[in-house]
């Protein structure tokens, strides 16, 4: 099993600057100036294991999407945040046109964010391919239709060449999607979101964004725990700080790195991904959060390690 | 987790001894809210002895710190060990409280006029 990011940022699409670009250029040749960069190899390898991840690439700035692949024909993807675009160039540059394909997407709930890459889902203006949109969330139809139309978008869902379906789910059941078992999960979240358990072959990945966790909520702090045991992966909404988010920002959806750790460690996860990053937060200051992260992990560990990383665009993990 | 406390001035000192995570963080908020009802102006809470504070426990925290706020008190921490300090930092609750190095230096700055300890 992979999990492969198209789109990791939370809330809306944050692209790098030209004046953030040119920083890290000019940081990476101050940095390079003696270090005789005379090759791509050599200048590859400086990039990749001399700099930082926020000096030498980006977190990246597409929103919520994610691709499970289980090694079938099918493809399955969670939400489809801007990162689809990118995740369906892909799939038609692997397969081309003429070759019809079935795409499963997961989709935890109906914020723009979530699914604003469906209108440059390139595989939907395909005759042949087949689509299939599962949520919890009651809304979702009528949301993915309601933005492709008039005046958001030129091109009405109907003219659609693809077959698009919709597939309610409910929470707590079992699914069979793509081969996949995948059950799903209530949670807090502004109109509801949903998290999804995704196993197959042995493996297992949570994928739980924009999800709100009270910390003084035993009941639901052990829900969320019984959801994530012995998780492989768990992608985690860590959008804010623990103190924000009991604070100035309680009740708006998201949770933070502290809490993920902590959940993760009750549940016995494997690995925990920080995903749905802050706009506001530039690549050093990710960088900054993932390190802090791990060092959390390191003083609150009570058994067994507990992995850490932060999701960018482009990231795969093979579990 | 255990507690002591005494009134020092208009101020209120109380420690917190132990662990403070989910387990106990409902009887560590109510016993620093108590405290702080008995506070004129301010409660200083020694950490000193606290060796582990959980999410749960720092919620309770938030919770007496704006209750105290409202009411025009303070709650001012002090004496962190080095990994309360690290856990404060990462959560960013070191940017939401007044935490001082010592009793001492808490007292001296939201309870001036009361003896130090």
């Amino acid at each position: 099993m992979k999990a492969i990011f198209w789109g990791t940022r939370g809330s809306l699409p944050a692209p790098l600057s030209a004046k953030a670009v040119e920083a890290k250029i000019v940081n990476a040749l101050v940095k390079g100036a003696h270090a005789s960069l005379d090759t791509v190899e050599k200048a590859r390898a400086f990039c990749t294991e001399t700099l930082s991840f926020a000096e030498g690439r980006t977190y990246g700035g597409n929103t919520a999407c994610v691709q499970i692949e289980i090694g079938g024909p099918d493809y399955l993807l969670c939400d489809l945040g801007t990162g689809v675009r990118e995740f369906s160039l892909s799939a038609l540059a692997k397969h081309g046109p003429g070759k019809p394909q079935t795409y499963h997407v997961l989709v935890s709930h109906v914020h723009w964010d979530h699914i604003m890459g469906f209108p440059f889902f390139v595989p939907a203006f395909i005759p042949g391919n087949r689509i299939k949109l599962y949520s919890c969330h009651p809304h979702l139809e009528r949301a993915i239709r309601g933005q492709n139309r008039e005046p958001c978008f030129p091109v009405e869902f109907e003219t659609l060449s693809a077959s698009i379906e919709f597939v309610t789910l409910e929470p707590a059941k079992r699914y069979d999607i793509a081969g996949a078992s995948v059950t799903c999960f209530e949670q807090l979240h502004g109109n509801d979101s949903f998290g999804y358990r995704i196993e197959a072959g042995g493996k297992s990945v949570v994928y739980s964004t924009d999800a709100e966790h009270k910390p003084e909520n035993a009941a639901e702090m052990e829900r969320a725990a019984a959801f994530f045991a012995n998780a492989d992966l768990v992608i985690f909404d860590a959008m804010y700080s623990l103190a924000e988010s009991i604070s100035v920002k309680e009740d708006w959806g998201h949770s933070s790195n502290v809490l993920g750790v902590e959940l993760c460690q009750t549940a016995c996860a494997k690995q925990l991904c920080l995903f749905h990053h802050e706009p506001v937060n530039d690549d050093a200051r990710i960088d900054a959060i993932l390190a802090e992260t791990i060092r959390f992990e390191e003083i609150t560990r009570t058994g067994t390690a507990l992995k850490v990383c932060a999701a960018y665009d482009g990231m795969v993990i093979a579990l | 987790m255990a507690w002591s406390e005494r009134q020092v001035g208009d101020a209120v000192l109380a420690e917190a001894r132990g662990r403070i995570d989910l387990s106990n963080a409902d009887a560590f908020r109510d016993d620093l809210s108590a405290a702080m009802a008995k506070a004129k102006t301010a409660v200083v809470l020694d950490l000193s002895g606290v060796d582990y504070i959980s999410s749960a426990g720092l919620r309770s925290l938030m919770i007496v710190f704006k209750a105290a706020k409202a009411e025009g008190k303070t709650l001012a921490l002090a004496a962190l060990q080095p990994l309360l300090t690290e856990i404060f930092t990462i959560s960013r609750f070191n940017l939401v409280f007044p935490v001082f190095d010592t009793v001492r230096a808490a007292f001296g700055k939201v309870a001036p006029g009361a003896a130090p300890p």
